[in-house]
């Protein structure tokens, strides 16, 4: 149930002065943040945004809700506490690349199989910022940083397709300088019931910008951007000439529209209880420096909520049966007692 | 025969009826890991504690579920001390020793005091298992237990006949030989086995066929000492002088949950435990889960930090947060316990301790965590410690624990450890209604009006900052990990704040010595010179060492630290008054460095780090030789 509550983006705007680098892609998510706040109709004091460490963790200083900036890797574990003692907060968890996929994996995919109640934004600028440029998780191999002077070895995460692997109910993805579809999927995230996991894709202009150019500049987005809308064939490029179709070898490939037929294209589904479809669409954007990538979301179904179930065995034990302190003496005699007179 | 037992406090009386009256015994029941000791153990216990006897007991079980079978690491055993008095410990030197392979007489045999009993089951000593034990030659025939009581008897194959009737394979029905060994012992006490007999129905109500197997072969076992002619005597200790009130028998592990449990009784706040399963602390896991109806959520996470991270969200949302671990455990949260000294949140991290360093002894005990729980975090991080001193004392811990925690907004380490985790004593059921209040005292509004909710403002008498939780209009406020501005909470790199900070947050916890009675010393002759003080489950042996080191004439003076940070505000004086202080650990002094640091006393230590108790016998050798230093 929406509730009128006619609060506006200032209302969450906090007294503190935004500290991050100029033209750095959180500002654009901090605005869009406090632009869409208050259409979701919740009170303030019933929001709790919770950050680990990194130049994303700062963000909820900048909200007027309750917050926490907590340690590197772990919002997830502290909100999973707040989300199932609290099921009246909305909870929100803000991360980047290397705080949600290095040192805080473990969390991050066992919020996502448990399915708590909670929004993850995770800003992924495929580099450490604010350790000053090493290179992340999610970098293209070959990077050459600070810590990876003749290029970095490792293969990368994919944020998307790391989360449907581990079948999280409702997975997206999005880009900082697109306010009108951060907006949307970030609404329908916040509408959730369970995890939620939102990549959003964030230029760092300092230590590796330009990452995303291709899905930013006018020349190239259009053939970079595979734009996923629920019920619609996935067709993207100048005047539509590409789409998404099954490869009979298994996943889905790129083809041009006119060699397969408007009929042929995957029309998206989120709803699919199986993930696969969606993981294969997550293997479009590869693992080297972005060329293309599908934006929009790729799963958004129903399972029970961790937090729902474990309050559910409370009340179903009866943990709201008013005769508490009785009940703890019988527990504390037992069964065995004796008694000396 | 039982002779003189235990520390040669007890005289026995032999009457005509051939009814021995002993004032205590020590009996140990040791067999393979498979074979029911620790259940055997525990239910002689619940008999003997439901007679009146005082006791005390020492599972000792191997850290693998089921070592190779017959072997000497796969031996488990369960000792029990029962007197017609108060007692302390589980005593060093059993005067009984129940035996059911090879194995389980090799490996215990050299604790056994001499000329003790030993009953043993003959079945398994076969070539095979001999070897397998290392016995060159059968012990029963060589002439090695000479100096011992021997009862050597087939009690697998008495167990076997005794269930014949009921529809088991040969292994099904051997496996009942632990009721047919206890029913044995039983007898020899003067025991009534009904309440087994009644634990052993409701265990086994699924398998009707195994439940009254087992209750044959405990009737068999108790049937056999009766009619056999072997054991001559049985003996019979009387029931010990307790304060009046329901007593029942307690393991540490169960009275630490049942304490956390109340807690969230008192407070009437939601308890949240985040724990991941380690031995030893599992069974606290395990015990609260049972508990939802008093409103305990239970959540286990996927490591340690997720523990501990759930448990202190938890608490930023008005809930007592909980984690249970041992000290690998500790080591994985000690960033997240870091964070909770600068949130200043309420939060209680039981560590069982087990012996260590890194994996160590998994279900062996040892107190080598107390500097860890000290210090083991990054920059100025104090945390109040709480230490149980017995196993049903982890009740009134955990309470302390919480206390402390909510009160000061702090996170508080409760250091138990695996003897009192698995051990038991007779408890004295508290009456809820008399258990002391917590009291959370969340905020509700900003402290000036209007004005901006100052999260970092303090408490004139705890320096405790507001606990304000979430879903409060007007006291939305943001805290972490970044060095607060005083008061505000804002993020402030200023030098002097940040000084300030830290002398704050020590302070803080400082305080917490405002609400701890003075040192309480046990020096019953008045004249001591010699004080032994000690903190955690090292009560039991130093206190019977003090009484054994009393009883021969010698003054001696004990203390004992519930609080291990901060101090009691009187414990410097309290050092100063003796010409030695002795400080027994199972560790290498880390009590004593850290008494020797703060009051700059020549402590010396008692240090053991076997995995088990303190013994009483070298404990009175070294506080008689350090008082005889004083004259």
């Amino acid at each position: 149930m929406t509730i009128e509550l006619e609060l506006t983006a200032k209302d969450f705007s906090s007294d503190q002065e935004v500290r991050w680098c100029p033209g750095c892609g959180d500002y654009a998510i901090l605005k869009a943040v406090q632009g869409f706040l208050p259409d979701l109709g919740l009170r303030r004091e019933n929001i709790v945004f919770i950050s680990g460490i990194g130049c994303a963790a700062r963000f909820p200083y900048y909200l007027d809700t309750y917050g926490m900036h907590s340690i590197h890797g772990r919002a997830p574990a502290i909100a999973t506490g707040l989300a199932t003692t609290r099921s009246d907060l909305s909870v929100w968890v803000v991360t980047g690349d290397g705080d949600a996929l290095s040192i805080g994996g473990n969390h991050l995919i066992h919020a996502m199989r448990r399915n708590v109640n909670m929004t993850i934004l995770l800003f992924n600028n495929r580099i450490y910022g604010l350790t000053k440029g090493q290179y992340s998780p999610t970098s293209e191999p070959g990077k050459v940083t600070k810590s990876t002077p003749m290029g970095s070895v490792d293969h990368p995460f994919n944020p998307v397709t790391l989360a449907l692997g581990a079948e999280a109910t409702f997975v997206a993805r999005t880009v900082d300088s697109d306010r009108k579809h951060l907006t949307s999927v970030l609404s329908a995230a916040a509408a959730h019931r369970g995890t939620a996991l939102v990549e959003i894709l964030q230029n760092c202009p300092i230590f590796n910008d330009g990452a995303f150019d291709a899905v930013k500049k006018p020349d190239t987005k259009d053939d970079a951007i595979i734009p996923l809308v629920e019920g619609e064939p996935i067709r993207f490029g100048t005047d539509g000439r590409r789409g998404v179709v099954r490869d009979p070898e298994g996943g889905v490939r790129v083809v041009d529209v006119d060699d397969v037929g408007e009929d042929a294209l995957l029309v998206h589904r989120v709803g699919l209880a199986d993930p696969s479809t969606a993981f294969a669409l997550s293997q479009l954007s590869g693992a080297g420096v972005l060329q293309q990538t599908p934006i929009g979301i790729f799963r958004q179904v129903d399972r029970p909520t961790y937090d729902d179930l474990a309050r559910e065995q409370l009340e179903t034990a009866g943990a709201d049966t008013p005769d508490t302190k009785a009940a703890l003496g019988a527990l504390l005699a037992g069964h065995d007692t004796w008694t000396v007179a | 025969m039982v002779g003189a037992p235990y520390s040669g406090e007890v005289t026995t009386t032999e009457s005509s009826s051939g009814v021995e009256e002993l004032a205590s015994v020590v009996i140990r029941f040791a067999g393979d890991s498979g074979d029911g000791m620790q259940l055997t153990g525990d239910r002689f216990t619940q008999e003997s504690a439901v007679f009146g006897n005082d006791i005390a007991t020492l599972p000792n079980f191997p850290a693998e579920i089921r070592a190779p079978q017959g072997t000497l690491p796969g031996v488990s055993s369960f000792q029990l001390h029962l007197a017609d008095h108060d007692i302390l410990t589980p005593g060093d030197t059993p005067d009984v020793l129940v035996a059911m392979n090879p194995a389980a007489l090799k490996v215990n045999l050299g604790d056994l005091r001499r000329g003790g009993t030993i009953i043993v089951d003959t079945h398994d000593f076969t070539d095979r298992n001999l070897s397998k034990a290392g016995y060159a030659s059968n012990p029963l025939e060589d002439g090695s237990l000479d100096d011992y009581v021997v009862h050597a008897i087939d009690l697998t194959g008495m167990t076997v006949a005794s269930v014949e009737e009921f529809d088991l394979g040969r292994k099904d029905a051997a496996r009942s030989k632990n009721m047919f060994a206890l029913g044995l012992v039983s007898w020899m006490y003067g025991r009534e086995t009904d309440t087994t007999a009644a634990f052993i129905s409701a265990r086994f109500a699924a398998a009707p066929d195994v439940r009254d197997a087992n209750i044959a072969a405990l009737t068999a076992g108790y049937n056999f000492g009766e009619t056999t002619e072997a054991f001559g005597v049985r003996y019979e200790i009387g029931p010990a002088p307790m304060r009046t009130g329901t007593y029942r028998s307690i393991t540490g592990n169960l009275a630490l949950a049942y304490g956390i449990v109340a807690s969230g009784v008192t407070s009437g706040l939601p308890v949240f435990l985040g724990s991941y399963p380690i031995t030893p602390a599992s069974d606290i896991l395990h015990e609260l889960s049972k508990h939802k109806r008093f409103g305990v959520t239970t959540f286990q996470a996927e490591d340690e930090i997720a523990g501990i991270g759930a448990a202190l969200g938890a608490s930023f949302g008005g809930a007592l947060g909980f984690t249970t671990t041992s000290g690998p455990g500790v080591s994985l949260k000690s960033e997240t316990i870091g964070l909770a000294v600068m949130l200043e949140l309420p939060l209680v991290v039981v560590c069982v301790q087990r012996g260590g360093p890194s994996t160590g002894l998994p279900t062996k005990t040892e107190q080598a965590d107390l500097l860890q729980a000290m210090f083991g975090r990054n920059g100025e991080a104090p945390v109040p410690i709480v230490a149980p001193q017995s196993p049903a004392d982890c009740f009134d811990a955990a309470l302390e624990a919480a206390r402390i925690a909510v009160t000061y907004r702090t996170p508080v380490i409760l250091l138990s450890d695996g003897y009192l985790a698995n051990g038991s004593e007779p408890w004295l059921v508290p009456d809820v209604e008399a258990l002391p209040a917590i009291e959370p005292r969340f905020a509700t509004a900003p402290q000036n009006g209007d004005g901006p909710f100052q999260p970092y403002a303090r408490d004139a008498a705890t320096l405790a900052r507001p606990w304000a939780v979430p879903g409060v209009a007007g006291l939305e406020h943001r805290i972490g990990g970044l060095e607060k501005a005083d008061g505000s909470g804002d993020i402030s790199y200023d030098p002097d704040n940040h000084d300030l900070m830290v002398r704050l947050r020590q302070e803080k916890v400082d305080r917490v010595a405002q609400d701890v009675g003075p040192t309480f010393v046990d020096d019953p002759d008045g004249d001591a010179r010699v004080l032994v003080i000690g903190w955690g489950s090292s009560f039991g042996p130093i206190g019977a060492a003090c009484r054994a080191v009393r009883a021969s004439g010698i003054s001696v003076a004990q203390a004992h630290l519930r609080h291990l940070n901060p101090f009691p505000a009187d414990l410097g004086d309290v050092l100063q008054r003796y010409d030695r202080v002795l400080v027994p650990e199972m560790n290498l002094g880390q009590l004593r460095m850290l008494l020797r640091a703060k009051y700059l006393v020549d402590a010396v230590g008692h240090n053991r780090m076997r995995g088990l108790p303190l013994h009483v016998d070298e404990l009175v050798e070294v506080i008689t030789t350090l008082e005889k230093e004083t004259r």
